[in-house]
């Protein structure tokens, strides 16, 4: 997984509450038996006209918008279904950092898995936020994962917070799998007793 | 010895191993597979030379992809991206030797419906799936959640799964529930109440007199839509009900097992005096049959209601309200029961079991859904389309006008042939409205399937009270 450590970017504004990941992937495109390729179809319908061509309000179709790699989002941003076809087209798109006042659990988990940082922040930052995103492209937020904090083009500086484990997995870019492997003996020795003690499982 | 939540209590027994600061390797029991969230995941294994830790526990189904019509073993009736992933989960299953039921076998249909059925979920085990509708398996006492793929590949590799606990919270409906309000109806009121948002960091036990009553069917109808609310899990507590349903399904503890389970099943309820960080109660008599107007699951209504104005809600709410209004085609002020249907869809892991093919046998029998309707009825799995064939279900639905079709998830999330066209208006007794679930610029409303089944015969939104 790629290393997340300091971003610098464009900040995209969705204000909309309770972007679903319907809206973020639609199905037609989870047919895919790969992990790569989904950027083209993010918000595939609400960025496209049915004939392919851009709706030319919407967001990331704006030319200042177009390079973004944080996107500043309403409440309950990812709700719905557990597919990680979502954050796979996120970061496709090159977006590594979402921010927003709160994350559907499953979406949530899956940004990590993805070298994708979810950040969660009370109403009144993501609208300091939100407002800053809407300038545009001069625009600039930083985003600091070691020293937890937001930095907006105006020079805010907001601290967020993250768990110290899913924090240590995206600096250093660590696969969950491995880390998991080297606690084997501790799967092994729970598996004997709970098949002891519950034989029916 | 403090007093522990059913939560507290699955979550202790399943902890493999925990860090200082407190993230979990959670131990799981049973996991379940299909094919739209599993080929990277068992490509990843491949990458890596790594196999499936416990295959006697991994149970695969294709579901979300498979045409519901008949000849459907006829590969021209899937798209080409479609027959690869239903091809590669077949080659997956097989290669790594994992429990496996194909399109031909007559166990398979979704997910979280065979699972139950053959007696892989039981109460007290932690059960996952790369589904966000795994929360079903709650209904057993079962801690049962949706996984990403990247997780699917952790669990198939390890048998666990990197947690941290979620919060408890109390979903308690009092009371006896009015005739003609269903499960679905108690689920999508919680949501009504408590938002999309509500249960975001929590698990929730529902508990109370109308739970208790509920079938094990209605049960799994509520605890699939905890989800919906945000919620990690949905469970509630195992009994009578419960062991009565499991006892004699194929993969259940049998004589001599049985009774050692059930003793240890007998031990899963929440303690007297244990702690909820949040408490949500309804009373069962306020609860009526209820109808979603707009794109969320929390846009919830009694059927006697009218479509609200954006002004009605506050913050982000007000421009979601007036999106969803704009892209239902609706007009605030206008009644539910005016809504004019098109289309009706009666199946899913929410309402494709055989209580609800009685429920809506019930109101169709002997009548005709109104002229032009497109109404179609998919079993949640081939057990129950038979079940439901034997029962004379089948004919009466035919009789009535439905299509009758083979089990799979269909146009729940419309990823097979099933998909509502641009403008269409569903009753729907699936999960989710969201934009373009059923189909590009579909308009879905859910309702329970009594409810669908009285908006086939009239052809629009109606109170199924007034049929009763």
């Amino acid at each position: 997984m790629e290393k997340f450590e300091t971003l610098q970017g464009i900040a995209a504004p969705m204000p909309l509450v309770n972007i679903d990941t319907d809206m973020i992937i639609p199905k037609v495109f989870l047919k895919s038996i790969q992990r790569t390729g989904f950027g083209k179809n993010l918000f595939d319908e609400m960025r496209y006209n049915r004939d392919g061509t851009e709706i030319e309000d919407f967001v990331l179709n704006k030319p200042q918008y177009r390079e973004a790699s944080i996107l500043v989002a309403g409440d309950n941003f990812g709700c719905g279904s557990s597919r990680e076809h979502a954050p796979w087209a996120i970061a496709d798109f090159g977006i590594k950092c979402v921010i927003s006042t709160s994350f559907a659990d499953i979406f949530f988990n899956n940004c990590f898995k993805n070298g994708i940082l979810p950040i969660v922040l009370p109403q009144e930052q993501v609208d300091l936020l939100m407002k800053d995103a809407e300038k545009g492209a001069n625009a600039r937020m930083t985003v600091d994962l070691e020293a937890q904090e937001i930095t907006s083009s105006d020079g805010d500086v907001i601290p967020f917070e993250v768990d110290p484990f899913k924090k240590h997995c995206l600096i250093n870019g660590l696969d969950d799998i491995g880390l998991t492997m080297e606690k084997v003996d501790s799967i092994d020795a729970f598996e004997a007793k709970a098949s002891a003690a519950r034989p029916w499982v | 010895m403090s007093p522990k939540t059913l939560y507290d209590k699955i979550w202790d027994a399943h902890v493999a191993h925990e860090s200082e600061d407190g993230t979990c390797l959670l131990y799981i029991d049973r996991h379940l597979v299909h094919e739209v969230t599993s080929p990277q995941a068992f490509e990843g294994l491949r990458m890596t030379g790594r196999t499936v830790r416990a295959p006697e526990k991994t149970i695969a189904v294709p579901d979300h992809n498979v045409p519901t019509t008949a000849g459907r073993d006829d590969p021209a009736q899937m798209t080409e991206e479609s027959r690869i992933q239903v091809q590669a989960l077949d080659t997956n299953a097989r290669e790594f030797g994992v429990h496996y039921y194909p399109v031909s076998d007559v166990r398979q249909g979704i997910v979280h419906i065979v699972g139950p059925e053959q007696g892989w979920t039981l109460p007290g085990m932690t059960v996952v799936c790369g589904d966000s509708h795994t929360a079903t398996h709650g209904a057993f006492g079962a801690l049962a959640h949706g996984i990403g793929t990247s997780e699917v590949e952790h669990v198939l590799a390890t048998q666990t799964l990197i947690q941290k606990k979620s919060l408890n919270m109390k979903v308690e409906i009092t009371g006896k529930l009015k005739p003609g309000v269903t499960a679905k109806d108690i689920t999508l009121a919680v949501i009504g109440e408590t938002g999309t948002a509500g249960g975001t960091g929590y698990v929730i036990e529902y508990c109370g007199e109308a739970i208790r009553d509920l079938s094990m069917e209605g049960r799994m109808t509520v605890c699939n839509m905890a989800i919906e609310g945000g919620a990690r899990a949905g469970l509630i507590a195992p009994d009578e009900t419960t062991f009565n349903y499991v006892k004699g399904r194929p993969h259940a503890p049998k004589a001599g097992a049985y009774e050692q389970a059930l003793e240890y099943w007998q031990t899963l309820y929440t303690d007297e005096g244990a702690h909820f960080d949040k408490v949500v109660t309804l009373k069962g008599e306020d609860i009526q049959p209820v109808v979603t107007w707009g794109t969320s699951p929390e846009d919830v209504l009694p059927i006697t209601g009218v479509v609200p104005s954006p002004e009605d809600f506050e913050g982000g709410k007000v421009e979601a309200a007036r999106r969803s209004i704009e892209y239902m085609g609706l007009t605030p002020g206008q009644k539910l029961t005016d809504i004019e249907i098109d289309t009706v869809f009666i199946g899913s892991c929410t309402n494709g079991r055989i209580e609800d093919f009685r429920a809506v046998a019930e109101v169709v029998k002997g009548k005709k859904i109104k002229d032009g309707m497109r109404a179609m009825i998919v079993p949640g799995s081939g057990l129950v389309r038979a079940q439901a064939e034997e029962e004379g279900l089948a004919d009466i639905f035919r009789e009535a006008g439905f299509e009758w079709r083979l089990a799979g998830c269909s146009m729940c999330l419309a990823m097979n042939p099933d998909q509502l066209s641009e403008g269409e208006r569903c009753a729907a007794t699936s999960n989710r409205n969201f934009e373009g679930r059923q189909g590009y610029k579909g308009r879905t409303h859910l309702v329970s399937p009594a409810m669908a089944a009285a908006a086939a015969l009239t052809g629009k939104l109606t109170d199924i009270r007034e049929l009763m």
